[in-house]
């Protein structure tokens, strides 16, 4: 098979149930120039060094697309202006120190450990009340029933917005989850429609903060927003904005997709499911071998500031990286026995949450939604059984996940 | 030239120094499946304990001084603590104690580190408040004299560990002089410019530092206390404690007339880890490691280098360890190791890989001076040699990869954070071979 068309391949949608074989065959050759002159990196140690290379950037999205309006002030001042400044405050995980250790200090701050805890039996709860909602169902699907609504409701608890504002926000966080998905923000009409939503909810967003200025409660949103930095001050209302938006996209589709990719692999492994209900301690273990195996983020891409020489071969400046994290969670040099799901792993050092600077700030709270959930799951649904044995998979490669996951059940365990 | 006597796998070895050169060898030995007999000697009543948290958290109370090294379970070691190795006889293989104890060696391992300098006039070293810092023992001394909130410290010496004292100091809110006679503070380690930087630093968390300056004499009170130094430009400072940070001498006058190269820098040795006897060839079964050893450092260009730094004790007490089980030269390995050290002090964490002090010409490669956040590199003859972060170290493994690559200086050219490169004169004193 050929080496240069193979990242291809693992985009196609047919790759979507298990890429897995495709990346065992990447892996060969752990940095792979392909045909468009992308280089992909798929080895565990490849991947593990270039998170730590000082000249691989962030700062990879694509360039602005400006469409024509006929207004002449519109298109030629004030639409370049707004873009620029977008640019300028894009999120923080599209930006290159220093000042995306500026901002992610901030969010650190932010979340306390105190903070993640309380968060803890407000996701029980959630979760609880999701499940009470299918009582007497035969079938429900966990995307829409469970997973799709509980990490909304979380990040919205957590960032203090108020309930009654969540449903508009699971439509933008859904729009704009695409815009992190490198495969889905090439796509012109959709990088559009993102850049809709973005004026959207960063309008909310302002009149959101306004409203907290004016009456302060104890929230993240608010706390970003009435830090003082000792270097660098109040943060400012468009990094404020993007910040805002990056952690309720950044925490969403990768959440729900970490409790369905969890509840699929269980119901394939039933002698787990079956361990986890008896045993709701070893959910720690479960997730972070789930983050390994079935992981919610597949790749990133980066942008090569200057020529790298890795493994024996030269990445050109000025080329697309793709770093294939799922590939290397699962490289049999660094993982004994890569493809077998093994909760009881000695080591687990994998890439689920990425690594380096831009390690996934939102980790402790997401691992925590995870082992609630699958609790909660294995714990009160009766006799769960998998409806089909491959689900239909959103079109994401990076984010990958089922689109619905219907599982028969025999009730609700109260 | 073959040892024929080292074809025969070793019954006995035995360790002078427990210390963390002596264990990490032990603990290599025993995983590379050494089972005969395994002596170590120490001078000191401890077990091997870790030295770099004593001019840190220890002095601030946030560790005990009680910083035994981990050690596992199954290392099956007879030890001889509270007494020193007396001397070697190379042709009996016998190893004396001060105890009058001798033990006969297939191998030996020398890892008797060094100790602090003391103030170089004993009537003065003397004065009740004139401390030194290597070991448990000073800093069972020095904490409590800390803790009883002295009016003022001096410090005579401005290296890393008297920056680190400093730093301390300040944080618990001590008055202190450092009295440096260099331009900068750890001008050694660090040149002129980062150097320099430092002594911002420094300054900024108030310590008083004094550069250039010398001191002539410490001065007692009528009680027999420290009350004083006189400086050599006839400035008096008072304080209540003195710290001599001054460096380090090598523990190798017990070795001194029995064959072996021994000098001010320390034992002599190959770059197998292999001690050398006076006519530079090896001595038959003796090796040496930790800061106690002088050896021929492979990425700069085979000059003889000592290195006081906690990985190379580790590193080169490992590969003495394995080279020791390797029978003859064709199964050993050299000991590459590209030196690193880190200190914390003054809220930076300092860390560096390779030895800067050969270097001609440095640049900042990324992030800014200003911000107290960048990482500098540096060169010789057109190749990069070293690199230092500030606050920076998540980027130094990238820079390892090309020292140990010969990457050309400066070796990167288009990171992030990167800002316009300009190659200055590295600043330190020439190089002496
Ligand atoms: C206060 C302090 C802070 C430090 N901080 C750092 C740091 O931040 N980073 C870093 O990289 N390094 C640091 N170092 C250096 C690091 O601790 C040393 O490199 C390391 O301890 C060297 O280990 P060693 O076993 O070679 O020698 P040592 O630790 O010096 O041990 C030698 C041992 O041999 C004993 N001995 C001497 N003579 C005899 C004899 N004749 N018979 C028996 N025993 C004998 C000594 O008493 C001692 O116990 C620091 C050192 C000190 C003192
Ligand atoms: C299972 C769920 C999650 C997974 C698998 C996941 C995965 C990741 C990964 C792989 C990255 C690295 C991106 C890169 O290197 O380019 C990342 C970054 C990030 N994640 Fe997560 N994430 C999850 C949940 C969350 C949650 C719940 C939040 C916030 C509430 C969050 C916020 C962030 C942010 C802000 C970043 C950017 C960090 C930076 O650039 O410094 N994530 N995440």
């Amino acid at each position: 098979m050929s080496q240069d068309t193979l990242f291809a391949r693992i985009l196609a949608g047919k790759s979507r149930p298990n890429p897995y074989p495709l990346y065992a065959i990447m892996r060969k050759t752990p940095v792979a120039r392909q045909t468009d002159g992308t280089y992909v990196v798929s080895s565990y140690d490849a991947i593990y060094r270039l998170l730590y290379d000082p000249r691989l950037s962030s700062e990879d999205l694509p360039p602005p697309l400006l469409h024509w309006t006929g207004n002449p002030i519109k298109d030629l001042i004030i639409d370049p202006i707004k873009e620029q400044i977008r640019a300028r405050h894009r999120p923080f995980i599209f930006r290159d120190p220093p000042d995306h250790d500026v901002l992610r200090r901030r969010v650190m701050r932010e979340f306390s450990p105190e903070r993640v805890r309380a968060m803890r039996g407000k996701t029980e709860k959630i979760a609880h009340d999701l499940i009470d909602n299918c009582q007497s169902r035969e079938q429900i699907d966990l995307v829409d029933n469970f997973s799709y609504p509980l990490p909304v409701t979380v990040i919205c608890e957590l960032l203090g917005i108020p309930r009654e504002d969540e449903p508009q926000f699971q439509g933008w966080a859904t729009q704009l989850a695409t815009a992190l998905d490198p495969d889905q923000r090439s796509d012109e009409e959709n990088w559009k429609k993102s850049q809709i939503t973005f004026d959207q909810i960063s309008a909310y967003m302002q009149a959101l903060i306004d409203r907290k200025r004016a009456d302060p409660q104890e929230d993240m949103l608010l706390g970003l927003a009435t830090y003082k930095d000792p270097s660098d001050g109040r943060m400012n209302n468009y990094d404020l904005i993007s910040t805002a938006v990056l952690l309720l996209v950044a925490g969403h589709e990768t959440t729900v997709n970490l409790i369905t990719n969890g509840m699929l692999t269980l119901l394939r492994h039933p002698e787990h499911l079956e361990r986890l209900r008896a045993t709701p301690a070893m959910a720690p273990r479960l997730v972070e071998e789930l983050l390994r195996y079935e992981p919610p983020v597949h790749y990133r891409t980066r942008l090569a500031l200057a020529e790298i020489e890795i493994g024996g071969v030269k990445i050109p400046k000025g080329t697309p990286v793709v770093l294939l994290l799922a590939a290397g969670s699962r490289d049999p040099d660094r993982f004994p026995d890569p493809d077998c799901f093994d909760p009881d792993r000695e080591s687990n050092t994998h890439f689920g949450f990425g690594g380096s600077l831009h390690y996934c700030v939102g980790a402790p709270l997401a691992r925590i939604e995870g082992e609630v959930a699958l609790v909660a799951l294995a714990r009160r649904l009766l006799n769960p059984r998998l409806v089909e044995t491959v689900p239909r998979y959103h079109p994401g490669a990076s984010l990958r996940g089922p689109r619905h996951l219907p599982i028969a059940i025999d009730g609700i365990i109260d | 030239m073959a040892d024929p006597s080292s074809f025969a796998p070793p019954s006995r070895i035995v360790v002078a120094g427990a210390s963390l050169a002596g264990l990490s060898a032990a603990k290599r030995l025993r995983q590379l499946g050494y089972s005969g007999d395994l002596v170590l000697i120490g001078d000191e009543p401890y077990p091997p304990y870790d030295r770099p948290p004593l001019s840190k958290q220890v002095l601030t109370r946030r560790l005990s001084t009680d910083t035994t090294l981990p050690q596992p379970r199954d290392l099956d070691i007879d030890w001889r603590l509270g007494v020193a190795a007396r001397g070697v006889d190379l042709t009996a293989r016998r190893i004396d104690l001060a105890n009058g104890d001798a033990l006969d060696y297939d191998r030996l391992l020398i890892a008797t580190g060094t100790r602090a300098r003391p103030w170089p006039k004993p009537d003065e070293a003397s004065i009740d408040g004139v401390l030194t810092l290597r070991g448990r023992d000073d800093a069972d001394r020095l904490v409590p004299r800390l803790a009883a909130s002295p009016g003022r410290v001096l410090i005579i010496g401005g290296g890393f560990i008297g920056c680190e004292l400093a730093s301390c100091c300040r944080e618990m809110g001590l008055a202190v002089t450092i009295v440096e006679s260099e331009r900068v503070p750890m001008r050694r380690a660090l040149g002129e410019r980062i150097g320099a930087f430092m002594a911002g630093v420094i300054r900024d968390h108030g310590v008083d530092l004094r550069l250039g300056a010398m001191v002539e004499r410490i001065e007692a009170d009528n009680a027999g206390a420290v009350a004083a130094v006189m400086l050599k430009d006839g400035k008096r400072i008072g304080c209540d404690l003195i710290i001599v940070a001054l460096g380090a001498v090598r523990n190798v006058e017990w070795l001194e007339g029995l064959g072996l190269l021994t000098s001010a820098r320390g034992l002599r040795c190959d770059a197998f880890c292999r001690a050398l006897r006076a006519n530079e060839s090896p001595a038959p079964g003796v090796f040496a490691a930790g800061d106690v050893a002088h050896w021929p450092l492979v990425a700069n260009d085979g000059h003889l280098v000592t290195v006081e730094h906690w990985g190379n004790a580790v590193e080169q007490a490992r590969m003495a360890a394995h080279n020791m089980l390797a029978g003859d030269i064709t199964g050993m390995r050299i000991h590459q190791h590209l030196p690193d050290f880190w200190s914390s002090q003054f809220g930076l964490n300092i860390k560096c890989v390779g030895l800067a002090d050969s270097a001609e010409e440095m640049a900042i490669a990324q992030g800014s001076v200003e911000g107290r956040r960048f990482l500098a590199v540096f060169g010789r003859k057109g190749r990069t040699i070293a690199a230092l972060s500030i606050n920076s170290a998540r980027w130094l493994p990238a820079y390892r990869a090309l020292i140990e690559e010969g990457a050309p200086f400066p070796p990167i050219e288009g990171a992030v954070d990167q800002p316009r490169m300009r190659k200055e004169a590295a600043g330190f004193a020439s190089i002496d071979t």
